[in-house]
């Protein structure tokens, strides 16, 4: 052959899900037919890699011929020979399967200092992420950087927590630094709760030596020798993936006693979380991490000070350490280059609902949500229009359609009633109800909330109590006062974060789509057509021929009529499923 | 007995490795719950003897967390989303669907002890909306026309 081939095929949750093992195995067994040892041959390689971001894809595969690359998308086990064909033997690639131009928009726009990595390097290979320069910030800091400057340099970065405060890195550090103690601990959260967000498992699954070397470098700032990682139970394939990086970076000596001759020692434990969303919450992690029920208790004493049995204790969020070594290796100007004043780098996002590009992406700070939406995400699906955008989760907001051009960074997104978060980003129709949207939230809230403080445990159910009556059609006069007097009383009477923002979502919908509650209360009427109690399905006699297909589906025999006459829906009867709805050939059935 | 012994020592072995045996107990339960496919009476008290923890505490910190199962599961677990995400995309439906084909509700087990499904907060595959685990696995992109297919590989 003589070529160099290189095979890389994505194999996070998404490319697993969509049949990812399998296609490698038919590359392997392929190549062996054509007489090529993919796996001993020098020159051809077949590597699994994690999230690129465009797991809608799935499975992508990516086959580098001297250094030329050609991504495909949606492949197939079988469609594995005609590539090994064509394509690595013939030298012909097999268009029709590649990824097009709006592959390429998807990634036009992003920058990637997080993800740079994830798609590229194999997640269970540490010799894959030294090759791209990984752990070299770690013996940068051990040659030539005292705890202090690299302090410094975080904090000159600009850098920010990703875990959804947005709290200054290096400040933190500082602060675990000049508490005294021998013992200090740094703990990675990676708890990632929030609904829409899968940010931190695809960082984990992708390239878990970057956490890894953020937090060895975070543990040498403040002096701590312990750390553990805090990761939720509902992420098997990134707890599996980070067991493997933790043993080989302690193979390699880059934990465990007198890490590269520095004499710094310096272990991670990995602990599961058990599904408490509000074990994300730092006092709480640090609860359940003791092995206690996983309840938040007031600050200060901030962790910082007391925090894991007691001792000062840094934590940080995933993506927030993955950008630690990039930092330290680059400096800190070049991070601070991307980004606002006040908010630099780049944040990853969770980009969700419907989008036609659903995935992980990263952006500058800054970046408008237009760009996001419409050149990153490829508009909305079914060329519908755009309702609204949910950020930040179940402590976020919906930010409405006619702010679209809004920057996308800390202070913005506050200013609109809303946050960056965790970086969550649902993206909403005109067939999307917000009274129901923020119901939702509400219901894993009021679900979520310890107990512990009387405003966040009665007051989330007595906000879901009247969103729920407003749904059922049941809403009355004076309920959107109601809500928001409650929110204000839930916001300032709760001692954590999930107290404290769970309204959130109630406030910013009422603030930008009162008009919707009140056709919801007033007249008993959902704008969205998705509350099924005020629904109502009627046949429009001039379009209905009589093929009688509505009654034929209709579950509940609802549906009157003779063959080719008007058909007519007994309201009595009908219990609202939607299906004459959708099988009605002629548009006769009217819902609203 | 042997078993239980077993089980014993492997949570005692572990709690070695923290600083405090208290910490041990949420992973203990775990290996108990391993054990036993949920959290028995019995569960419970080897994880209090091993950790030397009152039961009262054991049972108290279980119940605090949704990962721990409270009674016996069917052979295998849907964990089904039906977080914002995934209820834009019809996840609502798909509760629907379970409980006429399979007789399933929410929180339940089906008579023949195939399936237990248990309604989840945000899995992290919200791209792919909705979403489920079965077992360890991730299903994707669920439809009325795919979930069925997929759950017929578990026997
Ligand atoms: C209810 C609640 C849930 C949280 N969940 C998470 C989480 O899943 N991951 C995370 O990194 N931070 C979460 N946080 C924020 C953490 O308390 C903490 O601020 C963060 O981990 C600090 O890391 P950072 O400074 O790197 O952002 C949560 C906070 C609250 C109040
Ligand atoms: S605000 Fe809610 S979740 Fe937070 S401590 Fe109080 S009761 Fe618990
Ligand atoms: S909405 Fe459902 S129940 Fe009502 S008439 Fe149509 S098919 Fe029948
Ligand atoms: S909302 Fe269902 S997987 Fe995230």
């Amino acid at each position: 052959m003589g070529r160099e081939v290189e095979i890389k095929i994505c194999m996070g949750t998404g490319g697993l899900a969509a049949g990812g093992r399998a296609v490698m195995n038919a590359f392997a067994e392929g190549l062996k037919a054509e007489g090529i040892d993919a796996k001993v041959s020098e020159n051809c390689s077949i590597h699994q890699v994690g999230c690129r971001g465009f797991c809608a894809r799935d499975v992508l595969v990516d086959v580098i011929i001297d250094g030329k690359r050609t991504t495909y998308q949606y492949i197939k086990p079988e469609m594995v020979e005609q590539i090994i064909k064509n394509h690595i033997i013939g030298g012909e690639v097999v268009q029709d399967w590649t990824v097009k131009e709006d592959y390429q928009a998807f990634h036009d726009k992003q920058v990637k200092v997080v993800l740079a990595d994830c798609g590229e390097v194999d997640p269970e290979d540490i010799d894959s992420y030294i090759s791209r320069r990984g752990y070299e910030a770690l013996q940068k800091v051990f040659r030539e950087m005292t705890p202090e400057k690299v302090i410094n340099t975080i904090e000159a970065s600009g850098l920010r927590g990703r875990g959804g405060a947005g709290f200054p890195t290096g400040v933190k550090w500082d602060f675990a630094r000049r508490n005294p103690g021998d013992v200090k601990y740094i703990i990675c959260n990676a708890d990632e709760g929030d609904p829409g967000a899968f940010m931190d498992r695809s960082v984990i699954e992708g390239n878990p030596h970057s956490v890894i070397e953020g937090m060895i470098i975070g543990a040498y700032a403040i002096g701590a020798h312990h750390g553990y990682v805090y990761i939720r139970a509902e992420y098997p394939l990134a707890v599996e993936r980070l067991k493997i990086a933790l043993e080989q970076a302690r193979q390699r000596g880059f934990l465990g006693r007198d890490i590269l001759g520095s004499g710094f020692d310096f272990d991670i434990k990995i602990k599961l979380g058990a599904g408490a969303f509000v074990c994300g919450e730092e006092t709480a992690l640090i609860a359940s991490i003791e092995g206690k029920r996983g309840m938040p208790r007031p600050k200060p004493p901030f962790p910082a000070q007391k925090g894991l049995w007691g001792k000062p204790t840094v934590i940080n969020n995933v993506e927030t350490l993955a950008n630690v070594p990039a930092i330290i290796r680059n400096g800190a100007l070049w991070f601070a280059k991307f980004g606002t004043e006040k908010s630099k780098g780049t944040k990853v996002f969770a980009l969700t609902g419907k989008v036609n590009n659903t995935g992980l992406i990263e952006v500058p700070m800054g970046i408008s949500l237009r760009e996001i939406i419409y050149d990153i995400g490829g508009g909305i699906e079914g060329g519908r229009k755009l309702k609204a955008v949910q950020t930040g989760g179940p402590s976020g907001g919906c930010i409405p359609a006619e702010y679209i051009d809004i920057s996308v960074d800390y202070e913005s997104l506050a200013r609109m009633g809303s946050i960056v978060g965790s970086g969550g980003m649902v993206v909403m129709d005109e067939t999307d109800c917000m009274v129901n949207i923020a119901k939702y939230f509400l219901e894993f809230t009021q679900a979520e909330s310890c107990g512990k403080c009387v405003p966040c445990r009665i007051g989330t159910k007595r906000l879901l109590e009247i969103l729920s009556r407003i749904t059922d059609g049941r809403g009355r006069p004076g309920d959107i006062d109601l809500l928001v007097t409650l929110s204000e009383d839930v916001k300032a009477g709760s001692l954590c974060g999930l107290g404290q923002t769970a309204p959130n979502p109630v406030l910013s919908t009422i603030k930008y789509f009162r008009d919707e509650y009140e056709a919801h209360i007033h007249e008993k009427r959902c704008p969205a057509g998705v509350c099924k109690n005020l629904l109502t399905y009627t046949i429009i006699e001039e379009f209905c021929k009589g093929c009688t297909m509505c009654a034929r589906v209709c579950p509940a025999g609802a549906i009157v009529g003779e063959k080719k006459q008007p058909h007519h829906i007994v309201q009595e009867i009908c219990i609202k499923c939607g299906a004459c709805f959708e099988t009605c050939k002629f548009k006769a059935i009217k819902k609203g | 007995m042997k078993r239980i012994m077993a089980l014993m020592d492997e949570i005692k072995e572990m709690s070695r490795r923290y600083p405090d045996r208290r910490a041990a107990l949420l992973p203990g339960l775990y290996l108990a719950q391993r054990e036993y496919g949920w959290l028995s009476q019995e569960a419970y008290e080897v994880v209090s003897k091993a950790l030397n923890l009152p039961p009262a505490t054991v049972k108290g910190v279980a119940t605090f967390y949704a990962m721990y199962k409270k009674q016996p599961m069917g052979r295998h677990l849907i964990q089904l989303c039906t977080n914002v995400a995934c209820m834009i995309m019809g996840a609502e439906r798909l509760v629907d669907l379970l409980k006429e084909r399979y007789g399933l509700e929410p929180g339940g087990t089906t008579k023949d002890g195939r399936f237990s499904l248990v309604i989840m907060e945000c899995i992290g595959a919200c791209d792919r909306a909705p979403a489920m685990l079965v077992d360890r696995d991730f299903h994707s992109d669920l439809k009325e026309d795919n979930i069925f297919e997929i759950l017929e590989q578990y026997k």
